[in-house]
């Protein structure tokens, strides 16, 4: 292990401690209720900061090590793939867009569930939505966790444990006492860090191979099909690439994770700020570091596993000073992942389950502690799970996100849209299509050439609207609530 | 009480507008990335053109598509999206050719 590394990351995770009571300091002097503070930082998010927070939420290790590790296998065709994650910063803010800022102001809504209860006034729907967070966000969280802890674990050499306790320490840690400010900030800082990483990789990779021209033509030689469309012996058929459109574009507008940023921001001038820096960046690291992986056979083609490419290539292409920057990129990516997901996981066990069903009207000191304590428990429980690992690393985050999506897209989307959506037809299209995601999963894999994600969205789709229509329409309290 | 007595909020007619906007420029996104990729790249290998050492389908779908579309997203944002308060009161009149967010 090279010490110039280590010391980049020492470095970088103080700096992530610091920002973290930073925002800690901001929750305390922030005149708002606590929970408007500590859960959505009063509404008050500029436009860069917007951009980050919600495009590094969105961008996980998945971006960073384990996508680039397919696209070393399966060449040019896997960064086609990626671009259609370039839609998510236009799309998340503009489809929900001003309404659900507007909507979530009128109600006092805080979390996405928080909404759902005040759209649908059903205990059916929110129980199935905070069983549906709590058991999704409880994978997706140990996943980026042990992803986290393993690739600390490689660049530091200390054993798994340590590694894991220092890194879910310091998330624990800046969420626990930073609250939603704590985590947008750090977002923030880890999205230039991943920015900057990239480009640096990316001058870094391509100098190293003598220039565009040489290095395709060295992939052209290890394999021409890495310079196709369609991946190693047409691996990447075209309705199935097609369907990523919907599964990591379109579809991400149901994750509540990132749907609850779309609350959040001070004013409509922020937004539009955000759309476009968070359009440019997310297209930046998708292709930067899709395209790094894709062309790793033309530095070195003898890498085996996947997960190792992007770390192999950091060493062999750049001097550890640099290295080590590089590397705490895919650390920020994880870090910025799990750090909304795990405040997610706590509002919703504080907001939604506590508030709603056991203290209604609980006092600001009381609930203060409550949240932070529970905030804590929430980390250390993950914690916990993170430490005997579970081996699918990719398949249980995509199953997380998939499963996620056909939960929420539609109520979160109809309830803000249709005035006709009622409680029935919510609860109906989030079992069936819940149900229908873990038939395909198992069963049939790629429906009509498909990803897995598109029939069961669909049926979601069409068992809402149905039933909406075949049920008594929401009551007219709702409807003057939300529109008027 | 029926539905038809109180007044939409004004503001939500723009706000739908734009998330149709979004709506297009995603289809419009998909177009692109399909016809480029598919349009340059289905041939054998041997024959492809290259613009900047890049093959040309990876370099107009790929790079040209986030190019292009970072610059209309832009485009759509500046002429197309209009600032308006967000408070929750609807008693004021919001037009959309008012300008600021802040009253």
């Amino acid at each position: 292990m090279q010490w110039e590394i280590l010391v980049v990351m020492v470095v970088y995770m103080a700096i992530n401690l610091g920002i973290g009571l930073w925002g800690a300091k901001l929750n305390i002097a922030a005149k708002g209720g606590f929970m408007e503070e500590y859960f959505l930082g009063g509404r008050g998010m500029g436009g860069f900061v917007l951009a980050m927070t919600l495009t590094t939420t969105y961008i996980s290790a998945g971006s960073f090590i384990a996508g680039p590790g397919v696209a070393y296998s399966q060449g040019l065709g896997w960064v086609l793939l990626a671009m259609t994650q370039l839609p998510v910063g236009y799309l998340v803010l503009g489809v929900l867009g001003k309404r659900f800022a507007i909507v979530g102001r009128k109600i006092q809504a805080v979390t996405v569930i928080d909404f759902l209860k005040h759209r649908y006034e059903s205990k059916a729907v929110i129980v199935l939505s905070v069983m549906g967070v709590i058991g999704f966000f409880l994978a997706a969280i140990a996943v980026q966790f042990i992803g986290g802890a393993r690739l600390f674990q490689s660049m530091t050499g200390y054993s798994y444990e340590t590694a894991l306790f220092i890194f879910a320490g310091v998330v624990v840690f800046y969420v626990t006492f930073g609250g939603f400010r704590g985590v947008v900030l750090t977002d923030t800082a880890q999205g230039i860090v991943m920015f900057a990483g990239t480009l640096v990789l990316l001058v870094g990779v391509f100098t190293y191979g003598g220039g565009v021209g040489a290095v395709m033509g060295k992939l052209a030689a290890v394999n021409p099909d890495l310079i196709t469309p369609f991946g190693l012996n047409h691996f990447i058929t075209v309705p199935w690439i097609a369907s990523f459109w919907i599964l990591v574009g379109f579809g991400v507008i149901g994750l509540p994770q990132v749907a609850v940023r779309g609350m959040g921001y001070k004013d409509t001038r922020a937004m539009h700020t955000a759309i476009v820096i968070g359009t440019v960046f997310t297209g930046f690291l998708m292709l930067g570091m899709h395209l790094i992986g894709s062309i790793g056979k033309a530095i070195d083609p003898a890498i085996k596993i996947g997960d190792t490419v992007i770390p192999e290539l950091t060493k062999l292409t750049l001097n550890p000073w640099l290295a080590g920057l590089f590397l705490t990129a895919p650390l920020a990516a994880i870090m910025s992942t799990v750090s909304s997901q795990l405040l997610v996981l706590s509002s919703t066990i504080i907001k939604d389950l506590y508030v709603s069903y056991v203290n209604p009207n609980p006092e600001e000191a009381f609930i203060r502690k409550v949240s932070m304590i529970i905030t804590l428990i929430t980390g250390i429980l993950v914690f916990a799970i993170s430490f005997r690992p579970p081996d699918f690393l990719v398949w249980l985050n995509l199953f997380a996100l998939a499963g996620m999506e056909s939960v929420f897209l539609w109520p979160i989307l109809l309830g803000l849209y249709w005035k006709g959506a009622n409680d029935h037809g919510a609860l109906a299209s989030m079992i069936s299509g819940c149900a229908a995601y873990l038939y395909c999963h198992y069963f049939w894999t790629r429906p009509f050439g498909t990803h897995t994600i598109i029939l069961p969205l669909l049926i979601g789709l069409v068992v809402f609207v149905a039933v909406s229509k075949l049920t008594p329409p929401p009551r007219t309290e709702i409807i003057r609530k939300f529109w008027g | 009480m029926r539905e038809d007595l109180f007044r939409e909020d004004p503001r939500y007619k723009q706000a739908n507008k734009e998330a149709l906007l979004a709506i297009g420029l995603f289809a419009l996104n998909i177009l692109w990335w399909f016809a480029f990729a598919y349009g340059l790249g289905s041939g054998p290998p041997q024959e492809y053109s290259y613009v900047m050492g890049f093959p040309a389908w990876f370099f107009w779908s790929v790079i040209g598509g986030y190019v292009v579309f970072s610059f209309l997203t832009w485009i759509m944002v500046k002429f197309f999206y209009k600032d308006m308060p967000l408070d929750a009161a609807t008693d004021y009149h919001w037009k959309p050719q008012d300008r600021g967010g802040k009253r």
